[in-house]
């Protein structure tokens, strides 16, 4: 996206459990990434995927361990705040989509919420539908609405669940260009994908989930493709 | 103070997002209309009786109303799970309860002004000498009616049968209300008029305890 | 499992000893007669029920607090036995105020806030029956547990200081108040004994709840297979 100096943040899980009455969707689960890299979750559905990243997004409160954002500015400026993109587009329908990014931008104290929402909408492409309810919109364009959401307050870590989901080859293409460009900017990317794809291409690094736990991890020395291969839904 | 600003940037969104689809308004304007009428059908009053029944029928169609109008609160939100961007955006989920109260106390009041020539033209009960103190009382009461029924609302929209659920849940809770606004609503209203300071106080106080309360205990409400 | 039965054997009997008392050792009472002596037992029942609601409120707090599964189960234990004493009280009241005052009901101000006390309570129990995770249904329900007892105080001096107009019999009288000494002393006994078997009835019920829990996760984690 646009280039910004973000302070490098790097996430760090440590022993994080998350139950539910009983059942554990996350076990034990401990995790260091680091400041700048590209990471990749697979594993069946049911893995702790989605767990994971809501857990890493704050939604979620882990029932057991610790979450924490190495090299985050301070617990209130907003570039602590991870970035989510989920299957939703957790904007509002009936507001536009300028009125939706605008919203965000001030509820995350972003200078000069109209001219960052305005950036944003010409880079996803969605300038001449700002004033275009967001139901109006197709599967590709929400995408493009959710990820404009997710970047307005330049958000040094960015949370991706299953960003291929809906999406023609074209919008992936311009997704694996979009997630490049958010990278090379300098923000540490965490995604949870099935299989290998233009996407996946650009992990540096990649971990399977299974049952909750981490099972293979490229730090550890399993290959990319080993793990990407098996992480199918 | 970033509350207060979260607060403002959300009470415009739900003030706009109504404001645009007038949806909940012309229902719940509908939905007193008629329950006030249906209730001078079932009971037929003569005028001195009104003025001793009516306010109490008022204000217990309000609550009705009002138990309805709560339902899409946090509903709504669950359509695009908005409500994780927002907790993800706030510094504080106090503001999401925040704006949404004073959203909600603002159009109960707007409905409830809106029935009151309906309610002294149906009732023969002469509104305007009164009607400053009457709108305080309004206010008093729709806010304690709007901060207990949008923590309760947070409660249903996570359970089943929400719909049945969340007059099941509002209505024993708002007794006081109830009591104290239709008693006072009645001495305001009676031919010599008097303004009972004690409620006032009294419902002050009941909106006092509840909003500290949602303070203390809002972001648990919001969990996952 | 012995302790559990020792205490159970030993509530019972003391409920026993207390209806003798009430039938047999206290004097008749000058103006109503006979039926008097269930004021004993309602009275007591009735500060029973208030204790253990008490209790749930605690537990509601330290379940939020703490979020420990043990709490949520003391709750709703705490919600259904409580529930059956007012219950009780409800029903007691109006067996007693007939035959002395010739109506069933009135809308007093301790009659009417224990009315909605069970309809709150009724509430509580409902909504945990609509919400299956048992986390997000223990979390949720010691909300609106907390928020239900806040209120009771509320609706007590609202009807006390505004629906009081009518001259209305106090049902359940100056506990205590102006009692003859014999008669002070069976009450107090009476109130020590419901205590004791409300008591008793919340270890059983908590018991349940704790193996109920278990079974449960049994279940699920068979289902996740």
């Amino acid at each position: 996206m646009t280039s910004l100096t973000l302070p490098p943040t790097g996430l760090r899980f440590e022993n994080i459990d998350k139950r539910y009455g009983g059942l554990f969707a996350l076990r034990r689960v401990s995790l260091e990434i680091s400041p700048g890299e590209c990471v990749v979750l697979t594993g069946r559905n049911g893995s702790g995927k989605t767990t994971l990243l809501r857990v890493a997004a704050r939604i979620v409160r882990p029932t057991a361990g610790k979450l924490s954002f190495p090299g985050a500015s301070t617990e209130t400026d907003a570039n602590g705040r991870p970035g989510y993109v989920a299957h939703t587009t957790m904007v509002y329908d009936e507001l536009t989509a300028e009125e939706n990014l605008v919203l965000f931008a001030r509820l995350q104290n972003v200078p000069e919420p109209a001219a960052r929402s305005e950036e944003l909408l010409r880079e996803v492409g969605l300038y001449d539908r700002r004033s275009s309810p967001v139901r109006t919109f197709s599967r590709g364009m929400r995408q493009r609405i959710a990820i404009a959401r997710a970047l307005i307050h330049r958000p040094s870590v960015l949370l991706f669940d299953e960003p291929a989901t809906g999406l023609d080859p074209l919008g992936i293409s311009w997704l694996a260009k979009s997630l490049g460009e958010v990278h090379r900017a300098g923000c540490t990317v965490v995604m949870s994908l099935h299989g290998e794809s233009e996407i996946s291409a650009l992990a540096t690094r990649a971990v399977r989930l299974d049952g909750g736990s981490v099972v293979a991890d490229t730090n550890s020395g399993a290959s990319l493709h080993s793990i990407l291969a098996f992480g199918g839904g | 103070m970033s509350l207060l600003s979260n607060t403002a940037t959300l009470l415009g969104k739900e003030l706009r997002t109504e404001f645009r689809s007038r949806e909940l308004l012309t229902t719940t304007v509908v939905f007193i209309l008629v329950v006030l009428i249906l209730f001078s059908f079932a009971i037929s009053p003569t005028t001195e009786e009104s003025r001793e029944f009516g306010p109490g029928l008022l204000w217990l169609a309000i609550l009705f109303a009002a138990s309805l109008m709560l339902q899409p609160c946090f509903l709504r939100e669950q359509a695009n799970d908005t409500l994780s961007s927002l907790r993800l955006a706030v510094s504080d989920p106090f503001a999401i309860f925040l704006a949404k109260l004073i959203a909600n106390t603002f159009f109960l009041l707007l409905t409830e002004t809106l029935m009151l020539p309906f309610f002294a033209a149906f009732y023969n009960i002469p509104v305007l000498p009164q009607v400053h103190y009457l709108l305080l009382v309004l206010f008093l009461g729709s806010l304690g009616v709007s901060i207990v029924g949008t923590a309760l609302s947070a409660i249903s929209a996570q359970a089943r049968m929400r719909e049945l659920l969340l007059p099941l849940l509002l209505l024993p809770l708002l007794t006081p209300v109830l009591v104290v606004s239709a008693t006072v609503s009645v001495s305001l209203l009676d031919r010599e008029p008097v303004v009972q300071w004690k409620g006032v106080g009294f419902l002050a106080i009941f909106d006092f305890i509840f909003l500290t309360a949602l303070w203390l205990f809002g972001e648990y409400l919001l969990e996952e | 499992m012995g302790k559990r039965i020792v205490f159970g054997v030993a509530a019972v009997l003391l409920v026993v000893a207390a209806a003798y008392a009430n039938f047999f050792i206290a004097p008749t009472e000058r103006t109503m007669g006979l039926i008097q002596r269930i004021f004993y037992f309602h009275a007591a029942t009735a500060w029973a029920g208030e204790t253990t609601l008490f209790v749930c409120f605690v537990a509601n707090l330290l379940y939020i607090w703490k979020r420990s599964p043990k709490y949520d189960w003391l709750g709703v234990t705490c919600a259904e036995v409580g529930l059956v004493c007012i219950t009780v009280v409800l029903i007691t009241g109006p067996i007693w105020a007939h035959p002395v005052w010739g109506i069933w009901w009135t809308w007093d101000a301790r009659l009417t806030s224990t009315f909605v006390l069970w309809l709150l309570y009724v509430s509580y129990l409902l909504l945990r029956s609509l919400i299956e995770e048992p986390d997000r249904r223990a979390l949720l329900s010691a909300l609106f547990g907390v928020f239900a007892f806040l209120d009771v105080p509320l609706v007590f001096f609202s009807i006390r200081w505004w629906r009081t107009q009518h001259p209305a019999p106090v049902i359940m009288g100056g506990s205590g108040s102006g009692l003859d000494p014999t008669m002070s002393k069976i009450f107090f006994f009476n109130v020590l004994v419901m205590h004791v078997f409300a008591a008793f009835l919340i270890v059983e019920r908590y018991v349940l709840e704790k193996m109920k829990h278990d079974v449960d996760l049994l279940q699920r984690e068979a289902e996740a297979q």
